[in-house]
């Protein structure tokens, strides 16, 4: 026995938007999955989900997420955090490392692990940072943080960019040792001195400090020939340009192991929305134009870009409710990517159910070495599992989110798809739509032993 | 109207309305008696969180000729430098029974986030936000020129607009709020504006502004102009690579004596030279210029005291209606015995 976390039998869900087919979970795995399944002669309780009419998907996987702990607790913490990516459909998330003490050391990545684990909403895997203090001089002790119980295989000073060449060629070759990642901010940061919205029509008539599409190109580009070079793995963070789509697939065609994410608010808002100087719109990188949103989407359908993380940047409410120049840059984004990308990529045809288990599961856990994560919805499988109903349309109210940030960049707007029920090894960490309760570590493991 | 934000979203009729109370406010100056009842009763509030002598107490002046109370409220020394927000300055001034708020801020934007939240009700006029806009500096830039381009077609000023009149803007576009409200306005008026700047001083964008750029002041002056605005530069800008050095700014770019001739030798007799002040002179602008009977410096200074009366009159006169000129002259003519009508 795995441990008892009950017997589900979900009836009836649409299989990555195919055929409708019956799954039957126990001892946290996928025990069965077919059609006409029954609960009759089941060993024990047998909990019945009537899901027809939705869609059954793995559990989401967030490569970028900011929980804030150790910190900023007034911001969010990995409790709210992770309450808040269950509710949106998730089953595992990344922890950057920009928290306070920063998360370059064994002892805080395991500190947040441990969090994750008693919160028990999500697998919470922290990533490390690049270099001490995110302070770009010093390589941090990466292979401690590797080594330690939270297996860190993601690394990022995420929020300022590992500007200088040297120390990015170096963390690209050391990170091979573990079969790490290196996940870049790209921002040249003497060209985006001051910089406070994207550089173009809207900033000239603002009067806001620019932020040029080409401060992020140019880092791309450097890095994707360094990770070329040294023969190591790459991601770039929350991509918003498209020269960078441009520059990545360039890249792509050329064989260089790269990988790249686009948020859902670049997905579908664009700089013309800081006319309204309301800082919930300010973000780094920026919002850009239009035809940045059409290539980035095209790039996520194509598979230029891998994908989608929702950058998720709680702030308290003091941070947003001041001049745009004095706000802190950031949005939540883990109740509301399912639907943004559902609303951006799906409804607009360029992508399918499968496609959107790609981008937001499966190619996620790849990236970041998660082996539970990400799987197909097979017999055997470990039950992480989403339940969406795709034809609900709901209206974004900030104040009735789990995160404790409110500063949503899609408050009043009417989205599709609305996430009923998420499985999170075996148990449903969401039924109904509501929370339920966590994933109960200690009783497992005590089952277990 | 309910705020003065920027001239980007000023109708012609609100425009033309402004500038044709600015001049009845006018004649207010020119009477012995320089005052009006019209705000008597009503508070203003002048927000400066970034230094400007000038344009505060121009607006203080303004106010006070309207017999309005008039309470300056510096940010530097007072709580917002201890680390007040915004929300709470405006909600204490909002607490304190302000009627309209004068915000000049370093931020642009400022006076937008006071007029779209809840935090405060009074109307909000923007003294210049950042590198956003100065909507009072243009609106009493275009009375100026309006004035002159009246004068050269011996028509009279009210009612009229800017049309065919042709307008420089020289010197640092990309940080300067007055040339972006100049553009709009000028444009709103039917001027033909032409901005002229080092590339680096340019904001990228600028090709979709509804007016000509260009890098040589020289063949701007040559293919004929009737006013030239000189923009300030400002001292953080000489060390950051927008321009090799301020010799070499002067040469191209700054209005020195040679221009200053080649307006008479090109036969442009009623071209003038404006300046949003303060002056670098020998910088920007030569002193001879500065000087010359062209310049019309000290009458955009006497002018901005009527277009902020003005504006702060149709603000707070209580009228939102978007109809023709409201009869101040008639309060203007009787200044003691209409405050029943106001």
């Amino acid at each position: 026995m795995a441990g008892n976390t009950g017997t589900y039998l979900i009836q009836g869900a649409s299989i990555l938007g195919g055929e409708p087919a019956d799954l039957l979970i126990r001892d946290g795995i996928i025990a069965e999955i077919g059609t006409g399944l029954s609960p009759e002669g089941q060993d024990g309780d047998v909990t019945v989900i009537d899901a027809a009419g939705l869609v059954a998907l793995p559990g989401m996987v967030d490569v970028h997420t900011h929980l804030r702990e150790p910190g900023r607790e007034d911001a969010e913490t990995v409790e709210t955090g992770t309450r808040a990516a269950a509710l949106g459909g998730y089953t595992a998330v990344h922890a950057m490392a920009n928290s306070t003490p920063v998360a370059d050391t064994a002892g805080v990545v395991e500190q947040v692990y441990t969090l994750g684990r008693a919160a028990g909403w999500v697998d919470v895997r922290p990533v490390g940072a690049v270099t001490v203090g995110l302070a770009g001089e010093q390589l941090a002790e990466l292979g401690a943080m590797a080594d330690s119980r939270a297996r860190v295989r993601m690394f990022s000073d995420d929020g300022i960019c590992v500007h200088d060449p040297v120390l990015m060629r170096r963390a690209l070759e050391y990170v091979k040792a573990f079969d790490g990642v290196v996940a870049q901010h790209a921002q040249e940061p003497r060209l985006t001195a001051g910089a406070q919205m994207n550089e173009g029509e809207v900033s000239a008539v603002l009067g806001l400090t620019g932020w040029p599409a080409v401060a992020e190109e140019s880092i791309i580009a450097r890095d994707v020939l360094l990770a070329q070079h040294v023969g190591s793995r790459l991601h770039v963070c929350h991509v918003s340009t498209a020269g960078s789509v441009e520059i990545i697939r360039w890249a792509k065609e050329r064989g260089i192991n790269v990988t790249a994410e686009v948020t859902p608010h670049h997905l579908l808002l664009t700089d013309d929305l800081v006319r309204s100087y309301d800082p919930v719109f300010k973000v780094n990188p920026p919002l850009r134009t239009d035809a940045d949103v059409q290539a980035l989407r095209a790039g996520l359908a194509d598979g230029t870009i891998d994908v989608v993380g929702t950058d998720h940047a709680p702030h308290p409410s003091e941070h947003k409710e001041c001049e745009w120049a004095q706000a802190a840059m950031g949005m939540t984004g883990l109740e509301t990517a399912l639907s943004v990308v559902q609303h951006t990529m799906i409804e607009t045809g360029l992508m399918t159910w499968a496609d959107f288990a790609r981008v937001t599961s499966a190619a996620a856990a790849q990236i970041g070495r998660l082996e539970d994560q990400g799987r197909p919805l097979e017999a055997g499988e470990p039950a992480n599992i989403l339940l969406v109903d795709p034809a609900a349309r709901w209206t974004v109210d900030p104040f009735r989110m789990a995160t404790m940030g409110r500063n949503s960049p899609f408050k009043g707007r009417e989205l599709p798809g609305k996430v009923v029920a998420t499985f999170f090894k075996g148990h449903p960490t969401v039924l109904d739509g509501e929370l339920n309760t966590p994933y109960p570590h200690a009783a497992v493991e005590a089952g277990a032993a | 109207m309910k705020h003065l934000l920027s001239t980007k979203d000023l109708s012609l009729h609100n425009a033309i309305r402004i500038l044709d109370t600015a001049e009845e406010m006018s004649a207010v100056g020119d009477r012995e008696v320089k005052k009006l009842p019209a705000l008597r009763g009503r508070t203003v509030v002048n927000l400066f969180f970034e230094d400007s002598t000038r344009t505060r107490i121009s607006f203080e002046a303004a106010a006070k000729r309207l017999s309005a109370d008039v309470i300056n409220f510096a940010a530097k020394g007072s709580s917002v430098s201890k680390g007040e927000s915004l929300k709470d300055t405006a909600q204490t001034l909002s607490a304190m029974g302000a009627d309209a708020v004068v915000i000049r801020h370093w931020a642009s934007g400022a006076p937008h986030r006071l007029a779209a939240t809840d935090w405060i009700d009074a109307g909000v006029i923007n003294a210049g936000d950042g590198t956003h806009e100065h909507p009072t500096q243009a609106l009493l830039d275009a009375f100026t020129m309006r004035r002159h381009w009246a004068k050269l077609s011996g028509t009279p000023s009210e009612g009229a607009d800017l049309k065919g009149m042709r307008v420089a803007i020289a010197g640092d576009v990309l940080h300067s709020r007055v040339a972006r409200s100049n553009v709009w306005l000028l444009r709103t008026l039917g001027a033909e504006v032409t901005l002229v700047a080092p590339p680096t001083l340019l904001p990228i964008g600028v090709e979709k502004w509804p007016c000509a750029v260009s890098y040589d002041l020289d063949e701007t002056l040559a293919r004929g102009v009737d006013a030239v605005m000189m923009l300030r530069v400002q001292g953080e800008r000489m060390n950051a690579s927008f321009f090799p050095s301020t010799r070499e700014y002067s040469r191209r770019w700054g209005f020195d004596d040679n221009r200053l001739r080649a307006l008479d030798s090109l036969g442009m007799k009623d071209t003038i030279i404006m300046h949003p002040g303060p002056m670098n002179r020998g910088l920007e602008i030569s002193a001879a210029a500065a000087d010359s009977p062209r310049s019309t410096v000290l009458a955009q200074v006497r002018n901005g005291v009527s277009v902020r009366m003005a504006a702060l009159y149709l603000l707070l006169s209580g009228d939102t209606r978007e109809t023709a000129a409201t009869p101040v002259l008639a309060t203007a003519g009787t200044a003691h015995s209409t405050k029943e009508s106001i």
